[in-house]
């Protein structure tokens, strides 16, 4: 394949930002290994890893590693989910959260407890409730966009706001009307926290998100046609329809995981792609990849802080993505303007 | 080329197209006139499958359309719009290889140089190759309906449908609109349909004319014949005068203004 030196420049831009990218995810990760409650051991980690056995040992492979990772995996899971929404709605405001997907999960894992289904069946149910919530609320936003086929996206944009107010009203209910004991458990979940276990629970939501980017890629160009507007993409070849449905799949799935597993953590899904784009363009081929590196390496980044600010105590890491994600955005709205 | 036989379609909300036939051939300039409201939007949309048809069929090249797959379509048929969204934030180079999506194989994900051949010679053919850079929003009126006319080349169509390009611009973007159709139309041989509000335009670069009136064809064939002013007074419920251009023999249309005179519309 011969290419132009346009085409080459673009090709080494794209690249450029996959490395920057990468290099700040590790750099951020390993900031996020060597800082914690229990010490600062950025000179031990850097000039010999310490032995199995160790209390440094345990505190670095069990404690801090897994939540670097399932940082990763979560932060990029929802911007991914929130780059492909806002790709398939054309509107910067949809995201997991406004869509009401988030909200959806969050209903079925608090069932879950509640019902004690999880303590009953397996664990395992806690994620499979959350992404059933999750497909829920798809299969309803779905059936109202496709009953009127090509849907007015503000329309559908208010269902998701009402849907998630409903769900989160409905949250309440169970909270209100459940005993204490349960009802510690679903606000702890609720509050968002990278804390996690179970390392299978883990595996399962890297596993996830990493086959949602891949999957991703099968409609980057479905996307890139989509900017232009539903009936342009048709006349770009592109069948809308089966698009949009496996599109909703996807951003579902990888919302229904990380909200089962990692609770209600917001704003990932709406301040990452924004971010990206103003760096490095609409073109989905590289916004997919680039949002989701720069979404794991933001979330690993607030849970550092999380972990740190009132140290030995914990803050939720919703309250870090709000706070640091709403100000960024306003600020970079502002600065545009 | 196109073949439409007793099509029959619409929306929800009632309005319908009624048993239009036409036929339209390689090469030829079909301009769709009729007043608003009269479904020539929605004719090029039957055309383009973004409306079903409830009977009869659309054939293409041979082939009925309802059984072509929307890719296999716009391989065909590539479209200039009214409107789309300009904030993609894209320059107009990468917008107008947007117009190579349904060329592309199942594993390609860079352009290749085939493409970009492609796409050179649209933004040449256009003449925006030195906007090339520019981004698309910032594109002035006519600027940006030739950008548009060069993305729908990108697609190497055999049948370019346009929904009024010449709506929004200045007489002098117009006509320049306008040689551009009918050069591709009579060196690429691209066979073109276009959508039209201003009848001296359509009269003066198109072919045949199909002028629509309530959802049926009023009437169908050359602007001489179809742009008469017996016709265009029961069409448009307006008073006009239809004289010959003097500089190409087409028809003329000249309004006349006719305070209380006419009777209000019976719609």
């Amino acid at each position: 394949m011969i290419k132009s030196k346009n085409q080459k420049s673009k090709v080494t831009r794209w690249i450029s930002w996959i490395i920057i990218l990468m290099v700040s995810l590790f750099a951020v990760s390993f900031l996020s290994l060597c800082i914690g409650s229990g010490g600062f051991y950025l000179k031990k980690i850097i000039f010999a890893i310490p032995v199995k056995g160790t209390a440094e040992y345990a505190i670095l492979f069990n404690i801090r590693l897994p939540r670097v990772i399932l940082g990763f995996a979560v932060g990029g899971a929802l911007s991914l989910a929130g780059v492909l929404l806002q790709g398939m709605f054309r509107n910067p405001l949809v995201e997991p959260y406004t869509l009401g997907i988030s909200g959806g999960a969050a209903l079925g894992v608090a069932l879950s407890i509640v019902l004690k289904i999880a303590k009953n069946f397996g664990l395992v149910f806690m994620p499979l409730l959350g992404i059933l919530g999750a497909g829920l609320v798809i299969v309803l936003l779905y059936s109202l966009s496709v009953k009127k086929k090509l849907f007015k996206i503000y329309e559908l944009l208010l269902c998701g706001v009402m849907i998630s107010f409903i769900c989160s009203s409905f949250l309440m209910l169970i909270m209100a009307i459940s005993k204490a004991e349960d009802l510690h458990g679903i606000v702890f979940w609720m509050m968002g926290s990278l804390e996690e276990p179970n390392m299978i629970f883990i595996w399962i939501t890297v596993f996830v998100s990493i086959l949602g980017l891949i999957a991703s890629y099968f409609f980057c160009f479905d996307l890139n046609a989509l900017l232009l507007g539903e009936e342009e993409a048709i006349h770009l070849g592109v069948n809308v329809e089966r698009t949009k449905r496996m599109l909703f799949i996807i951003a579902s799935l990888l919302t229904g995981i990380s909200v089962s597993v990692a609770g209600i953590i917001g704003f990932v899904g709406l301040l990452v792609p924004h971010l990206v784009r103003m760096f490095v363009g609409n073109d989905h081929r590289i916004l997919n990849i680039a949002s989701f590196l720069l979404g794991g390496a933001f979330l690993i980044f607030c849970d550092t802080l999380a972990r740190t600010i009132i140290s030995p105590l914990e803050l939720p890491v919703g309250v870090i993505t709000g706070i640091l994600g709403g100000t960024l955005f306003i600020y970079t709205i502002l600065k545009k303007s | 080329m196109l073949n439409v036989k007793n099509l029959v379609c619409g929306y929800p909300s009632g309005f319908t197209l009624e048993n239009i036939n036409f036929e339209i051939k390689r090469g030829e300039f079909l301009g769709i006139v009729g007043p608003n409201g009269s479904g020539k939007t929605t004719l090029l949309k039957a055309i383009t499958k973004i409306i079903e048809s409830e009977t009869g069929q659309i054939i293409l090249n041979g082939q009925d359309i309802a059984e072509m797959n929307f890719r296999n379509l716009a391989r065909e048929i590539a479209v200039v719009p009214q409107s789309f969204n300009m904030e993609i934030g894209m320059n107009v180079e990468e917008f107008i290889f947007l117009g190579r999506i349904p060329h592309r194989k199942v594993f390609q994900f860079f352009e290749t140089k085939f493409d970009e051949d492609i796409i050179e010679d649209a933004m040449e053919l256009t003449d925006i190759i030195q906007l090339k850079e520019r981004a698309v929003n910032n594109l002035s009126g006519g600027e940006l309906q030739r950008a548009a006319i060069a993305r729908a080349l990108a697609q190497k169509p055999h049948l370019l449908l346009l929904d009024e390009p010449t709506s929004h611009l200045d007489i002098g973007h117009q006509i320049r609109i306008m040689d551009l159709l009918r050069k591709l139309n009579s060196e690429k041989l691209l066979t073109i349909i276009a959508v039209f509000h201003d009848l001296n335009l359509a009269s003066e670069y198109c072919d045949r004319l199909l002028l629509l009136k309530n959802g049926k064809v009023h009437s169908l064939g050359k602007p001489e014949e179809v742009l008469t002013y017996q016709i265009l007074e029961e069409v448009y419920n307006t008073l006009v005068v239809v004289q010959k251009n003097p500089t190409s023999g087409r028809p003329y249309i000249i309004v006349v203004p006719h305070p209380g005179k006419y009777p209000k519309s019976k719609q």
